[in-house]
């Protein structure tokens, strides 16, 4: 009797070690997601001051009359708009706060300017954004001299949060105030396509030359073989691949989203063959064979017939290939999509940066600002996980068929 | 004429040729029986214009940069070149990037002179190449429809071509491998040209600073690649496989033994949002949160040594990565072990865990260990956790506090600097990659064929 309920503490203990095992892993997701969601959503928002501008008194020499069509805004940049802010606000808040608005306070003054040049003429308040290190202060993190501008400010009611919409629209920059994802954003989506209109293709075809057209024979065996280990080899080992061949031996250029779409094509297809070619097999061989019964040659077997039923299972394995070339970081490293890249790629062959890279950059750099903005830019790359990996589920659970 | 001008010639000339051939078998079809389709004579045509045409385009294109290259070098301008080859290489880029229009105009004088030289040929051979696509398309395309008549197998022409494509597509599998293997060879070669390959594989010493000077103290550079080695293993196939292997095994086992179907079905998406979590969040969250903690605990510990770059912090985050990968190789072995054997333990009076234990287990165990295997392959394959949360210090050490590096390290470590291609840094990377691909590869055949063999076991 007393080994036997022995025997029944050891089995709940089992089981107790079981949904421990379980609710520790799902713990470190949760602590994962909160630490980071703590940390970026700060990111997404931003402290600006309210400033008066008397813009004669600026030196800033530009005239109203010239200011209109096109290209106001390249006639305003040439001028010295920094200091005529670093002028104001030393007039306003005294020498220390002399730099206390980011680099992007130029563009808000710019977009004021261009909206009506007027202003010019006479003093006008402005709310623009304050520089890193006020704006960490503010969130409460900073160091001591800033923190005591900050509550100057607060007393002054001169200092508001916003949503900080540069974040979403603007590129790489030295200064974190300015910094944005949109740039690295573009990248990643000229990556991608590129990544997805090459191995997508070839993987389908691939799996569908594997499983009803290859003769089992040795030669099989070796693609086989090779395919299955290319799934497992370290992302990194691609990097070097596209290192050597595209840059080194093809000359292509170099930090460009075409070659980036290579190297992670290259790295994507023969997850999209093994995915192909599971969804190929769960077709049952009735509807093969009635197709052939009914006269109809294999090719057409194939291409009318068992590819459109295993279509939902092939593009749920592709869109999780993708999501996850969508994350990859090291070979892209390694073909030098790491350079400093502040204005958003034009075309596959720019210079660009892709978004996982950028998050890598921003987390070497040494200024605190960028902690924010490091963590709600991988906000950002995880909200673009969760649509796709949520898409591959809904695709699964929609379409696919159970035979 | 541009080669992408021709490209479009050719895709005109194919979908002209692809109607004509429709609709000569549609006439066709009007007085006598055909063997195929209308669709497939127009395919048929297509393709034949198409095919033939665009692989002529593609060996054009990388031949024709070549020709133009010498051309310039030969005529008047282009001997007035400096002889100093890397002089030489940056005006003949710069004249390159302004006749293509991506500059204006060049830091030196002469490739703006250079430039419509450039040009010049680039018009010339592209005029060659793309005339000779495109009459190749005609050719091939006024050939193909000639042969169109009512017992004409254009079916089984169309369906040929379509089997070579679905070949070539396969054999990008076999190009991609030779490509790696090829590669990392190559470059590996010249490494052990300049630094001796026993040295590499059983040094015990990597500090891989090169000379900047010819005269410089401790210049020469050491790539004793067993540091790296022991800090590849220690942190991706110790540290990790302690933290993922009992949390991965067990997630299993409750998910498919004890769970109820409604629990199930939410925690195992939730555990497979662990594994697509891009690596350099995981990174980012090693450096900044977890190595702190470790370090903390490290030094309240009384280790004095404690580093904020531990091998324990980056191996841990990497077992946690791994959880999802090792549950699921591990759910697969023992949903493979047969339901006879479950039951039979059961009716003998055993418990579930005892049967967990004493039968599945054994049973799914070869299973679970090839699962195993290829969890450290992916382990120590990983690059961002280990860049951004271990350090570049090649120790070796058993702390699990103290700073080791890896391979995957060193490699983005020695590729991401400021070099020049050959150097024995540069190459140096190509080397470590070698290892590292030889390594897992042996890895991944190890796990695949007992996986294999163990699933026949049972089949």
């Amino acid at each position: 009797m007393r080994q036997l309920r022995g025997r029944y503490a050891a089995e709940r203990r089992f089981r107790a070690f079981g949904f421990i095992a379980v609710a520790l892993s799902v713990a470190f997701l949760a602590f994962l997601l909160v630490n980071m969601a703590s940390k970026g959503l700060g990111g997404f928002t931003r402290y600006e001051a309210s400033l008066q501008i008397n813009f004669p008194q600026t030196d800033l020499f530009l005239d109203p009359a010239q200011l209109h069509g096109p290209d106001a805004a390249q006639t305003i940049a040439g001028a010295d708009l920094s200091g005529a802010i670093s002028k104001a606000a030393t007039a306003a808040y005294g020498a220390d706060a002399a730099n206390i608005f980011s680099d992007a306070a130029t563009t808000v003054v710019t977009n004021a300017i261009v909206k009506d040049p007027q202003i010019l003429t006479g003093s006008t308040t402005l709310w623009l954004p304050v520089a890193s290190k006020i704006d960490v202060a503010a969130k409460g993190d900073g160091e001591a001299a800033s923190e005591k501008l900050v509550s100057e400010f607060n007393q002054k009611h001169a200092l508001r949060r916003t949503f900080n919409s540069d974040f979403l629209e603007a590129s790489d920059a030295t200064d974190p105030s300015a910094v944005g994802v949109w740039g690295a954003l573009k990248g990643s989506f000229l990556t991608i396509i590129v990544t997805i209109l090459l191995a997508f293709p070839i993987g389908v075809l691939a799996a569908v030359y594997l499983e009803e057209f290859a003769a089992k024979n040795r030669w099989t065996d070796f693609l086989e073989v090779s395919i299955n280990n290319l799934a497992a080899v370290p992302s990194i080992i691609f990097g070097l691949l596209g290192l050597a061949v595209f840059l080194d031996f093809m000359n292509l250029p170099r930090s460009a989203p075409l070659v980036g779409g290579l190297t992670l094509a290259l790295m994507t297809f023969p997850v999209i063959v093994i995915a192909g070619r599971n969804a190929i097999k769960t077709v049952p061989p009735s509807i093969r064979d009635a197709a052939l019964g009914v006269g109809a040659s294999r090719m057409q077997v194939t291409f009318h017939h068992v590819l459109p039923l295993a279509l939902p299972g092939i593009l749920t394995g592709t869109i999780i290939g993708v999501a996850r070339a969508l994350g990859e970081t090291a070979p892209l490293l390694m073909i030098g999509m790491r350079a400093f890249v502040a204005a958003p790629p034009g075309g596959i062959t720019d210079p660009a940066t892709v978004l996982p890279v950028q998050i890598f950059l921003w987390s070497d750099e040494v200024d605190r600002g960028f902690v924010e903005k490091t963590s709600a830019a991988i906000i950002v790359l995880l909200l673009f996980m969760l649509v796709m990996n949520g898409l591959a589920i809904y695709l699964r659970n929609r379409f696919e068929r159970r035979w | 004429m541009s080669l992408g001008l021709a490209l479009v010639a050719i895709l005109v000339v194919a979908a002209a040729a692809g109607w004509l051939g429709f609709a000569r078998a549609a006439r066709l079809r009007a007085a006598s029986r055909l063997h195929s389709l209308p669709v497939y004579h127009g395919a048929y045509a297509a393709l034949w214009a198409a095919i033939p045409a665009l692989l002529i385009i593609a060996a054009w294109a990388p031949t024709q940069s070549q020709l133009v290259d010498r051309a310039v070098l030969a005529s008047p301008e282009g001997r007035a070149l400096p002889a100093e080859p890397m002089q030489r290489e940056s005006i003949l880029s710069e004249a390159n990037d302004i006749a293509s229009g991506a500059i204006q105009q060049g830091f030196n004088p002469q490739s703006s002179t250079l430039a419509p030289r450039i040009q010049e040929e680039n018009t010339r051979f592209g005029l060659i190449g793309g005339a000779a696509a495109i009459l190749a398309a005609l050719v091939a395309a006024g050939l193909a429809l000639r042969r169109s008549a009512p017992q004409f197998r254009a079916r089984t022409g169309v369906e040929r071509w379509v089997m070579i494509v679905l070949f070539a597509a396969s054999l990008i599998a076999i190009l991609t491998t030779l490509g790696i293997l090829l590669s990392l060879m190559f470059e590996s070669l010249r490494f052990f040209r300049l630094y001796p390959l026993h040295s590499f594989v059983f040094g015990l010493e990597w500090s891989p600073q090169t000379a900047i000077r010819a005269d410089q103290a401790g210049s020469s550079g050491a790539f004793g690649s067993i540091p790296l080695m022991w800090g590849t293993f220690f942190i991706g196939a110790i540290i990790a496989m302690i933290v993922a292997v009992p949390l991965g095994l067990m997630s299993a086992i409750y998910l498919t033994q004890y769970a109820p179907a409604r629990v199930r079905s939410w925690l195992k998406p939730i555990l497979e949002i662990l594994a697509g979590v891009p690596t350099v969040v995981y990174g980012y969250f090693a450096a900044l949160t977890v190595a702190p903690i470790v370090r903390d605990f490290g030094l309240s510990l009384g280790i004095t040594s404690a580093s904020s770059e531990s091998a324990l912090a980056a191996g841990s985050v990497m077992g946690i990565m791994i959880i999802p990968f090792v549950s699921s190789m591990a759910d697969d072995s023992i949903a493979a072990v047969p339901q006879s054997m479950r039951d039979g333990s059961l009716a003998m009076g055993a418990t579930t865990s005892e049967t967990i234990r004493k039968v599945l287990l054994p049973a799914a165990l070869p299973g679970v260990m090839g699962g195993v295997l290829l969890a450290v392959s992916r382990a120590i394959g990983e690059t961002m956790i280990v860049v951004m949360a271990a350090g570049l210090a090649a120790n070796l050490t058993l702390n699990p506090f103290a700073s080791v590096t890896t391979v995957t390290t060193q490699i983005v470590f020695l590729l991401t600097g400021e070099q020049e291609f050959d150097s024995p840094k540069t190459l140096a990377a190509f080397a470590l990659g070698l290892s590292l691909f030889l390594i897992t590869l042996l890895l991944n055949l190890i796990a695949l064929h007992i996986v294999r063999r163990y699933r026949e076991q049972y089949e």
